[in-house]
């Protein structure tokens, strides 16, 4: 298995090595599409930790995925702004037109910040607002046929 | 007279709109000359500019800026500032932008909160989600360390600044500042019972400042025209200007840079094009999701943050000012709000880790036509074990605000909605559309 990428720079940003956890989650997770156990383990063992302790604070944070996931993550926010412009029937079109996609995994999030935009998806963490289901459809599309550069797993830039 | 935006946060970034992150405009337009000109001065008299200014934290709790950094114990070192980027109060959406769209001038301000301080490692807890915001302020970050204006004598100061960016990783309850702490120690987000206050035992239980990202961004403007310039805008203890990140039902939603003491309906109306669909309004929350509620009666309330706390129970909170029409159900409102405070409670107290839930469960049966006639009382008695008396400015058993935020929904529909909700219940249908 390949190392964790930038490891070393990560721990070295932090006085305390444990505070390297969360930023080494999200490395583990770039590397291998969602954080395994091995990789919890990887974890672990940089900051001198059980692989239990880190799986505790994993396992506390929605955007670390415990199960693999399709190499798009499309999460529809359906707060309070977007719930009254069309976030709701947004998610239902895109659950049921991904619904067999292995390569796209679709899910509910809270208030992403860019109400002004609503209703709001982000696909690997890119925002795309102002969303209907026909146009959120086309994107999703864009992406699978390469024509946007997805982020990674965790939103890293490629 | 139509009011006209006051922009001195959101200044470079209206004015840049297709460049104003770049270091080629910032250098353009001015950008770290406030932090030269501090460096200039003893950091007591930063501190007094700040004073001067009446600045109050942007993050919700509106606490005064400098008052919070004299709480500092003297000459205790390390000190630490950490500035919260966890955005996540639903519908307020004004440091994304700031993060997104100027992380030169946050980087600025905090070169200039950190001189002042005596701090010399600073971090920034961006939420996780914000991927082009963490990786925008990474860049500035690096480039003024690459341009000496921050890092190992920044400035030419003989003065020492590391500042490293963290991100999140999916969780409200950082935003709470010491749930932000136990966070960035690489713990799960649980709040820390205080005392000890972050200035006296924070991270590393040292002492430290945390700041919110807009009140750290708004120190190059309050250098720059000095702390009187800016006092003198605002009204009584609200100083200066705040971003209001307005949404819902509006015709033009967006953020707004204000002076303070303009009202709800000149942000509504003058700003935001007015209401979308069938008015009047029908109610709007007025400082984030944990606010109580107002409705069209209150429009001409102004926009300062002790009135509307002492007057009508409510806060400015984060600036965020959600407007909804007559189409829209208060109960499908109050509980998506309910799913939200359940699902992003940390569950270390159990009044907010059971009462949310309830919260939520007795609100889901009632917009799903089978409450009870009791069961607004029962939301009120759930509410009563998080927040008695249910007041506002409110009690808490918790140790964090977050349960007593999930209550603001359920008394604001007994005040102004309880006939809608129990048409609900008794007669099995929704008055909306």
């Amino acid at each position: 298995m390949t190392p964790i990428p930038g490891a070393g720079e990560i721990l070295a940003r932090y006085p305390s090595k444990r505070s390297a956890l969360m930023p080494l989650l999200h490395a583990v997770q770039e590397r291998d599409g969602y954080v395994t156990e091995a990789g919890m383990e990887e974890v672990a063992d940089h900051i001198g930790l059980t692989a239990a302790e880190v799986l505790g604070v994993c396992s506390f944070y929605s955007m670390f995925k415990r199960s693999p996931q399709g190499k798009l993550l499309v999460s529809v926010c359906t707060s309070v702004s977007c719930m009254v412009n069309g976030g709701e029937e947004l998610l239902a079109a895109l659950r049921t037109r991904y619904a067999d996609d292995p390569d796209v995994t679709v899910e509910e999030v809270e208030c992403l910040a860019a109400d002004d935009g609503a209703p709001v998806m982000q696909v690997n963490y890119e925002f795309h607002e102002r969303m209907t289901p026909a146009e959120a459809e086309r994107i999703v599309e864009d992406y699978k046929a390469g024509r946007i550069t997805a982020r990674g797993p965790s939103g890293v830039s490629r | 007279m139509t009011a006209s935006e006051t922009r001195i946060v959101t200044k470079r970034l209206r004015e840049r709109p297709d460049d104003s992150w770049t270091l080629a405009a910032v250098k353009q337009t001015g950008g770290y000359d406030s932090l030269r000109k501090a460096l200039a001065m003893d950091p007591p008299a930063i501190a007094e500019e700040v004073k001067a200014s009446g600045l109050r934290g942007r993050g919700g709790a509106g606490f005064p800026t400098a008052t919070k950094w004299s709480f500092l114990p003297a000459g205790v070192e390390p000190r630490y500032l950490v500035v919260n980027s966890d955005e996540a109060e639903p519908s307020t959406f004004k440091d994304r932008m700031l993060v997104e769209r100027d992380p030169h001038q946050l980087v600025e301000g905090i070169a200039i909160a950190s001189y002042t301080l005596k701090v010399h490692h600073a971090f920034v807890y961006v939420r996780g989600e914000f991927a082009l915001g963490a990786e925008r302020l990474s860049k500035a970050v690096a480039e003024a360390r690459a341009e000496g204006l921050i890092g190992p004598n920044m400035c030419g100061s003989g003065f020492d600044l590391e500042i490293t960016v963290h991100r999140g990783a999916g969780a409200y309850i950082c935003g709470e500042e010491t749930a932000l702490l136990n966070s960035l120690e690489g713990d799960r987000g649980f709040p820390r019972i205080r005392p000890p206050f972050p200035a006296i035992a924070g991270l590393y239980a040292k002492p430290t400042v945390v700041n919110n990202v807009e009140t750290i961004s708004t120190l190059p403007g309050i250098i720059e025209m000095g702390g009187e310039a800016y006092g003198a805008l605002g009204v009584e203890r609200s100083r200066g200007t705040r971003i209001f990140s307005l949404s819902g039902n509006v015709n033009r939603p967006g953020n707004y840079e204000l002076e303070l003491g303009l009202t709800f309906r000149q942000l509504i109306d003058d700003f935001g094009g007015g209401l979308a669909g069938p008015g009047p309004v029908k109610f709007f929350i007025p400082g984030g999701a944990s606010s109580q509620w107002l409705t069209a009666e209150h429009l001409d309330v102004p926009l300062d943050m002790d009135l509307v706390t002492q007057q009508y129970g409510v806060m400015l909170g984060s600036g965020a000012v959600m407007v909804y029409n007559q189409d829209v159900c208060p109960v499908r409102v109050a509980l998506r709000l309910a799913k939200f405070f359940a699902h992003e409670s940390c569950g270390k107290c159990t009044p907010c880790r059971e009462g949310t839930g309830w919260i939520q469960k007795v609100l889901y049966r009632i917009e799903h036509r089978e409450g009870r006639p009791t069961d607004l009382d029962l939301l009120l008695d759930v509410g009563d074990n998080i927040s008695p008396g249910l007041n506002a400015p409110f009690s808490q058993t918790t140790i964090c605000p977050l349960g007593p935020s999930a209550v603001s929904a359920i008394v604001s529909l007994n005040k102004f909605f309880r006939d809608e909700v129990m048409a609900h219940v008794k007669e099995g249908k929704c008055r909306a559309a």
